[in-house]
């Protein structure tokens, strides 16, 4: 039985036991399912064992929203407790636990897995490639990152969540102040997904720079494959900073090292340095593909080419840069004292100075153009007036002196959901609704997808507007609860409702999902949006060879030249293609990666050794595999083409 | 287009109970530092309400001027690249407005970073702050007494809080005198304050600490310097004296009431010895022991008996492990 001890709940409460029957209803639900139907050969052949960059992308998309429920219920129990003062919905313990998963939650297994879905999807179609560049590879980083999320969320039912908060800042998460295994799980959770992270951000920057159809230059690449290119690059830099840092805090709460305790040597300031050396560009890394989002969107709604292209680029560059040293702003109260602080603030508000252009730059876009407020472009129009109050109350943050003030303070979490919301969920959204079509051959449903905005944008603003009020009125971030005197409850009464908004709205993006797969038209051709880029240049949805032609590119907006200017995009005739063969390998690996996880987190080391020889025993069957992919034949692919365009 | 008025409407809102009746607490300072920061938080609200009415009347007049339903049908809108004198617009504002914004936050930086000016040649009144789970020790060591969980201190004269903490992170606040700062277990920061009106103010740890976070707060009471002078006259002679074997019950994780002694922990568990920023670096150990009654002792550089200490510290030290 001791043995077993080790797996128990710390604190338990009936939500939980609940929860632990509903997780073991939903899997013998999912299991009988998948054997009643016959599905479990499907689901290997076509979805374990893919190479293929849409399924892995749509893979991606479906875990993202799975986490997008899991983080959205956080939240809401999070502004029910503090809903009114005193409340004891939840105690300081719970409440801890769940405003911690929200953030590793949504940052890391939603908001992550959502940029990097729609770049899987989109980028290699948007330049012309059959795949990218390491489709294995590929597999690996989702399967990784996958595993690390599944390791994160079963934290609340097997030995506890961790409860540190999602900066996870030491002493307070090392063993003395957080000795359960709630940190552990945090370590290596994050861990496992963010070695698939890295891979995907290598993977993707070989993709972007050797695999982009003839005539594609770099300065011909369509906005969001910019992006993707920026975002990766930064992935690669800044990645490491997090490993080293996890690997780090592992190795003090599980071999008791001294990094980052108090004694003998450590130092507790140097994780709050490492977190936000990779925290803040982290920051960027998810805001600049949504940027590349609503770059495509803007244009193609506004029936006009995205005004100053160069401009973007060059923003973006100067973005990424300057995102890798800005770092101290998050603890200028650390007391490094007025010099430090004074080159941090420089840094940090010149990034309103890029960011300015390209709110500028969609503005001028929109300028002289004929606008349709479809969905995705109702998302970047909201994304605009809200984010551009999350940002200039980011360079108000930015200012170290009033930043003491603001620190620590519902205005802070004020300002970085006005900007995360409509800069990445606004822009996922999007991207969803815009690229839907290209996934599954059909459009969501306009009528049912614009309630869903008003309620979303709606929900965002009256949930974060009031925690600007309530934080320079003085409460403090993460707190459980507070008095009735301090006169919090309205403005927090109010964050509850908006949360309630919010809820209403992604569910009624789900349910958006289930009407439309049900009752849309599958009849909407291959280009529904009159779009502009090379991803609409083939059939809706895609074949598993993207192009049967590889495409000739002449600028930006291939696609729409060649719709309206004569461009011709398709000049060679049908050759053999080569594909590559799907892989299992990918996926069992990760599995054994979940099991090294969960037995480090709980020091079971005879399983972790025997599984880290399993992980290397796949990587090197792999090596030694001889596996030349397969072709699809001219004859194939002509067949397969005139099949496409008969249906139509 | 209704969202766009919506959020009009709510910036009016906001500044209408930014600067209504009730003012918020850090916008209501009443020190000088709390000065400086609430001048440069009402700059930068409305430089940057500047940029935001910018951005919303060109966004809703491009809406309304553009949108589809007002063009014919056979519009064909142009194909524009850039402009370089509209970006160089687009470039140069932002530039020149970060510029102001940066020569501000230099300048009030230093400013909250410094002693307060303007109390002539005062010196600044120390008191070691230190956090434990989950409340506040405050150690006068000019006056050679220690409070729990409540900070008595005088109008009119510069403050230094000389911070760290027994366990985590934690982040000592009083908005209406001041920004926070880190107190943390392995040196100290130092944080300079002053009261210009006598009053009560909320003081907390506003950095998240685990359990006891929500309630880990204190009052602060600023009053006349007689005043002050006469509630340490009175403590002295109340107020029971601060042992050893108290100040480790004290440290216990938890939450206790409002609490004072005669004497410090300095003596016999003194202050972690790195500094953060310069100013009075070097051990400021106190030489006044807990039982000691002496009034008025200027707080010593240095100390003739450290040794002792250390060797008491050592015990101290691991007692608590």
């Amino acid at each position: 039985m001791e043995f077993f001890e080790r797996f128990a709940i710390p604190h338990p409460s009936p939500a939980i036991y609940a929860s632990m029957v509903a997780i073991a209803l939903t899997t013998i639900a999912v299991v009988v399912g998948l054997t009643y139907f016959k599905k479990w050969g499907y689901l290997w052949r076509e979805w374990l064992t893919t190479v293929d960059h849409k399924k892995i992308g749509i893979m991606y998309m479906i875990s993202a929203l799975l986490m997008l429920f899991r983080g959205g219920a956080d939240a809401l129990m999070m502004r029910a407790q503090t809903a009114v003062p005193e409340n004891t919905l939840l105690d300081a313990q719970h409440y801890n636990e769940i405003f911690t998963t929200h953030g590793v939650v949504m940052i890391i297994f939603m908001a992550m897995a959502f940029i990097i879905a729609l770049m899987n999807f989109v980028i290699p179609l948007q330049i012309g490639a059959r795949d990218v560049a390491f489709p294995r590879l590929n597999a690996l980083s989702f399967w990784l990152y996958f595993m690390g999320a599944m390791l994160l969320n079963i934290s609340f039912v097997i030995g506890g969540s961790p409860s540190s908060g999602w900066t996870s800042y030491f002493p307070l998460a090392g063993n003395e102040l957080s000795p359960s295994v709630g940190t552990n799980y945090y370590m290596l959770a994050l861990q496992i997904s963010g070695l698939g992270t890295l891979i995907t951000g290598i993977n993707f920057i070989v993709t972007i720079l050797k695999m982009r159809a003839p005539g594609m230059t770099l300065m011909k690449m369509p906005m969001f494959t910019w992006a993707g290119l920026i975002t990766n690059v930064i992935i690669v830099f800044a990645f490491p900073v997090l490993t080293v840092a996890l690997a780090m805090g592992t190795m003090d709460r599980l071999f008791a090292t001294n990094f980052f305790t108090t004694t003998d040597g450590g130092m507790d300031m140097l994780w709050a340095n490492l977190f936000w050396v990779w925290g803040h560009p982290e920051v960027y890394i998810l805001i600049l593909p949504a940027f590349g989002i609503y770059s495509e969107i803007i244009p193609t709604f506004a029936r006009r080419n995205l005004y100053g292209y160069t401009t973007m680029v060059v923003s973006m560059v100067v973005i990424s840069l300057l995102s890798f040293v800005v770092w101290v702003h998050h603890f200028f109260t650390m007391g490094q004292g007025a010099l430090v602080n004074s080159i941090f603030s420089i840094t940090t508000m010149a990034i309103a100075v890029p960011t300015g252009i390209k709110i500028f730059n969609w503005l001028f876009t929109m300028w002289k153009g004929k606008i349709q407020f479809t969905v995705p472009m109702l998302y970047s129009l909201g994304f605009i007036p809200i984010f551009t109050i999350g940002g200039v109350t980011g360079v108000m943050l930015g200012m170290a002196s009033a930043d003491y003030q603001y620190h620590n303070t519902m205005f802070l979490v004020a300002h970085f959901h006005l900007v995360i919301i409509p800069g990445v969920v606004f822009a996922m959204i999007a991207g969803l609704t815009y690229w839907w079509p290209k996934m599954f051959g059909f459009m969501l449903n306009e009528r049912i997808g614009k309630w869903g905005f008003w309620f979303i944008a709606g929900g965002t603003v009256l949930a974060f507007f009031p925690m600007f009020i309530s934080g320079l009125d003085g409460q403090a971030r993460r707190m459980y609860t507070y008095s009735e005197g301090t006169g919090f409850g309205i403005w927090n009464m109010l964050s509850f409702v908006g949360a309630i908004g919010l809820a209403i709205g992604f569910a009624l993006l789900v349910y958006n999902i289930y009407y439309s797969t049900r009752y849309a038209s599958r009849d909407i051709g291959d280009d529904p949006w009159n779009a502009r880029s090379l991803e609409w240049a083939t059939h809706n949805p895609v074949p598993e060879y993207n192009f049967a032609i590889t495409p000739q590119v002449n600028s930006s907006e291939a696609f729409w030249d060649a719709k309206k200017r004569g461009h011709k995009l398709f000049k060679a005739g049908y050759k053999d293609i080569h594909m590559p063969n799907n892989s299992g390998i990918p996926f069992i690996m990760s599995v054994f990666f979940f099991i090294f996880g969960f037995a480090f987190i709980f020091s079971m080391w005879i399983t972790v050794i025997v599984s880290l020889i399993a992980i290397l025993a796949c990587m090197t069957y792999r090596s030694f595999e001889k596996d030349d992919g397969y072709h699809i034949t001219a004859e194939e692919l002509k067949k397969a083409e005139s099949e496409l365009r008969g249906a139509k | 287009m209704k969202l766009k008025w919506a959020i009009l409407g709510a910036l009016f809102t906001l500044t209408a109970v930014l600067t209504g009746c009730e003012p918020l607490t850090v916008l209501d300072p009443k020190g000088p530092q709390a000065q400086t920061q609430a001048d440069v938080i009402w700059i930068s609200i409305a430089i940057m309400a500047f940029i935001v009415i910018t951005v919303f009347v060109m966004l809703v007049y491009i809406l309304i001027k553009y949108r589809g339903s007002k063009q014919a049908d056979s519009y064909e809108p142009p194909h524009i690249e850039g402009n370089k004198i509209v970006e160089s617009i687009v470039v140069g504002i932002p530039i020149i407005i970060v510029a102001v914004l940066s020569i501000i936050s230099v300048q009030s930086t230093y400013d909250v970073e410094a002693k307060p000016e303007g109390y002539g040649d005062k010196e600044p009144l120390v008191v070691y702050a230190s956090s434990s789970d989950w409340k506040w020790h405050f150690s006068y060591p000019e006056q050679d007494i220690e409070t729990v969980n409540y900070l008595y201190v005088p109008t009119d004269r510069p403050l230094e809080f000389k911070l760290y903490s027994y366990g985590p992170i934690t982040s000592f606040w009083i908005p209406q005198l001041g920004g926070q700062k880190y107190a943390m277990s392995d040196m100290i920061t130092t944080l300079h304050l002053a009261a210009d009106v006598p009053g009560e103010f909320m003081g907390r740890n506003s950095n998240f600490s685990g359990e006891g976070f929500a309630e880990n707060t204190f009052n602060v009471t600023a009053m006349p310097q007689q005043e002050f002078d006469d509630w340490v006259k009175e403590v002295k002679q109340t107020a029971k004296p601060l042992t050893e074997e108290k100040f480790d019950e004290l440290l216990e994780p938890g939450h206790l009431g409002q609490l004072t002694f005669t004497g410090t922990h300095l003596g016999f568990m003194p202050p972690p010895k790195g500094h953060h920023e310069g100013h009075g670096a070097g051990g400021e150990d106190h030489s006044e022991h807990s039982s000691h009654e002496s009034e008025s002792s200027e707080h010593s550089e240095h100390d003739n008996n450290n040794n002792e200490h250390n060797h008491e510290s050592d015990e101290a030290a691991s007692h608590n492990e």
